[in-house]
């Protein structure tokens, strides 16, 4: 019996039509905008591709894109790199040895800043790295303005986020190395190879896909940042912690800039497109 | 490694556990204490007993009963609907396999990825078009447009590999297309949908961006929003900040407490795919 397909098409029409309005509609709007100076109220004005090379000699624009940088440091390098020797240890070290139940224990204390809304994590360390009441400077004898300091504040509002991220690899790779094949340890058990040599040569190949993904996830995560910037800093002091998402938060809502804000959300999009279309390449030729 | 190694290891992860729940603890400590208390004891002494004013002022000040009430229509909505819609179009690709269904889901996966500042100013001007600026309906229509797209992703997958003679079994007895669907493909697929709609609930509850542009008055604002704008604020004391971030903490703990195990399930599930 040949299964007939086509009555099927009429299941994607609820669909269709919203994404049409809420996706696909507004997603045209917003490159055509770029080509425009605006306001926000009245009529665009077309000027062509004026706001994208306004963009490539502004300053802020260049800083808002290496703060970037720092961030998918501190959301997706890092928290993958720790994760890997966490989500090793807990499995064959600590499961082994002291059990799968403290192990699971561990496991969800370092999974639960993830659970919080990023803007209350953000409250939450606004509070504690409170320059004059918070807990920070009080545990460690110090007196600084970590979020108020131009050269301190981009690496703490990073610090704040590998915090955030930690969680979210460690169950990933844990689960990952779930489906390892426990004999491969075993025969480099009897080879002799130390744990090291095993994390390195049996968990880290065989849990690949998984580490794609985190990494892939984590990045776009950082590309797209906005919530902690907002609670934690405003992009300032200064410049100083300005991601993309946030200028053009600034210059939609703030700034009346609505044509220059629109070029940086279209530059944000197509460089998360390409990332992702960059990674899902590497992976399709490692498998 | 043998003897003390081993406790060494273990030694060094709960280390770290515990700086990973340390704000938590902190919050929950300074979040009971008085303002006296707190500046003459700081942040890191034990309460010296339950001084629950600072929660209740600031509970009252940002009437917080209604940004709870007004986070969890927001969510309930999306969820289900953003479930809806994401099996009906996972029955047209994972089963139906509609012509095109590649090009179809490779759209949805964009819709996902795609930053919401590239549609943020738009989606601001037809609301305020069509006059559902500062409603929650809004959050909801466009939320619900980006969860579903993740969602139709992801049940596609399982749904592609949904068995075949179950329906066509279905199908002799004459039952139609929307019968089957309903009585079938929904029962048997029931545990992803579960996670489906514990993942839209908790991640529209948690979204900060679109709701803090759409909603701006006092009473359609959600929780993220409220404790994110008032964030730095002056008026704002130490103890009151601290009881501030307790009441965002503790909803999240309590759902992370409830859906432990298809959280974790469902995380792993999702990355997989």
């Amino acid at each position: 019996m040949r299964v007939r397909t086509r009555g099927y098409w009429l299941y994607l029409i609820p669909s269709i039509l919203l994404f049409l309005a809420v996706i696909v509609v507004p997603f045209l709007m917003n490159v055509g905008a770029s080509f425009t100076r605006w306001s926000g109220v009245g009529t665009p004005r077309w000027i062509g591709f004026d706001n994208y090379t306004r963009l490539l000699t502004d300053e802020r624009f260049w800083e808002s894109f290496q703060h970037n940088v720092g961030l998918i440091v501190a959301m997706a390098v890092v928290p993958t790199m720790i994760g890997l020797v966490l989500a090793a240890s807990l499995f064959d070290y600590i499961g082994k040895r002291f059990g799968t139940r403290t192990a699971s224990a561990l496991r969800a204390m370092y999974y639960l800043p993830q659970v919080l809304p990023v803007a209350v994590a953000g409250v939450v360390w606004g509070w504690m790295l409170h320059p004059s009441y918070g807990a920070v400077n009080q545990i460690f004898g110090l007196d600084l303005d970590w979020l108020g300091d131009p050269d301190l504040a981009l690496a703490t509002v990073m610090g704040v986020m590998v915090w955030f991220q930690l969680g979210y690899p460690v169950v990933i790779f844990m689960a990952g190395l779930q489906r390892v094949d426990p004999s491969y340890y075993e025969a480099a058990e009897i080879d002799g190879a130390s744990w090291w040599r095993k994390f390195w040569h049996i968990t880290i190949p065989q849990i690949r896909p998984e580490i794609f993904v985190v990494l892939l996830t984590c990045t776009i995560a950082a590309l797209k940042v906005f919530g902690p910037i907002f609670v934690l800093t405003r992009g300032g002091p200064g410049n100083a912690t300005m991601v993309p998402s946030y200028f053009s938060y600034l210059n939609f809502f703030q700034k009346s800039n609505v044509g220059y804000g629109s070029a940086i959300a279209t530059v944000l999009a197509l460089i998360i497109v390409v990332v992702t279309f960059l990674f899902l390449r590497v992976q399709e030729r490692e498998s | 490694m043998r003897g003390p190694g081993r406790w060494a290891v273990l030694f060094a992860l709960v280390v770290l556990a515990v700086v990973m729940i340390f704000p938590f603890v902190v919050v929950a400590m300074n979040a009971v204490k008085s303002p006296a208390e707190y500046s003459s004891q700081g942040p890191l002494s034990l309460p010296d007993g339950l001084y629950l004013q600072g929660i209740v002022d600031f509970w009252n000040r940002v009437e917080f009963g209604t940004k709870l009430w007004n986070s969890f229509v927001i969510s309930a909505s999306v969820s289900v609907l953003a479930v809806v819609l994401s099996v009906l179009n996972a029955y047209a690709l994972g089963i139906g396999r509609v012509k095109g269904r590649l090009w179809i889901l490779a759209l949805f996966l964009v819709a996902n990825t795609l930053p919401q500042e590239a549609l943020a100013y738009p989606l601001y001007y037809l609301a305020k078009a069509v006059d559902l600026y500062d409603t929650q309906l809004a959050v909801i229509i466009v939320m619900t447009a980006i969860q579903a797209a993740f969602g139709t992703y992801l049940l596609s997958a399982v749904l592609g590999q949904f068995p075949k003679e179950i329906l066509e079994a279905a199908a002799i007895d004459g039952a139609g297309r929307l019968r089957s669907l309903w009585r079938i493909v929904v029962p048997i697929s029931r545990p992803t949908i579960n996670v489906l709609l514990i993942f839209f609930f908790i991640w529209t509850w948690n979204e900060f961006f679109l709701p803090l542009i759409f909603l701006i008055s006092n009473d359609t604002q959600t929780v993220p929003v409220a404790l994110g704008v008032l964030q730095g604020q002056r008026y704002m004391d130490a103890t009151m900040s601290s009881a501030s971030a307790l009441l965002g903490i503790v909803p999240a703990v309590a759902f992370f407490l409830i859906f432990q195990r298809t959280l974790t399930r469902g995380v792993t599930v999702g990355a997989i795919k």
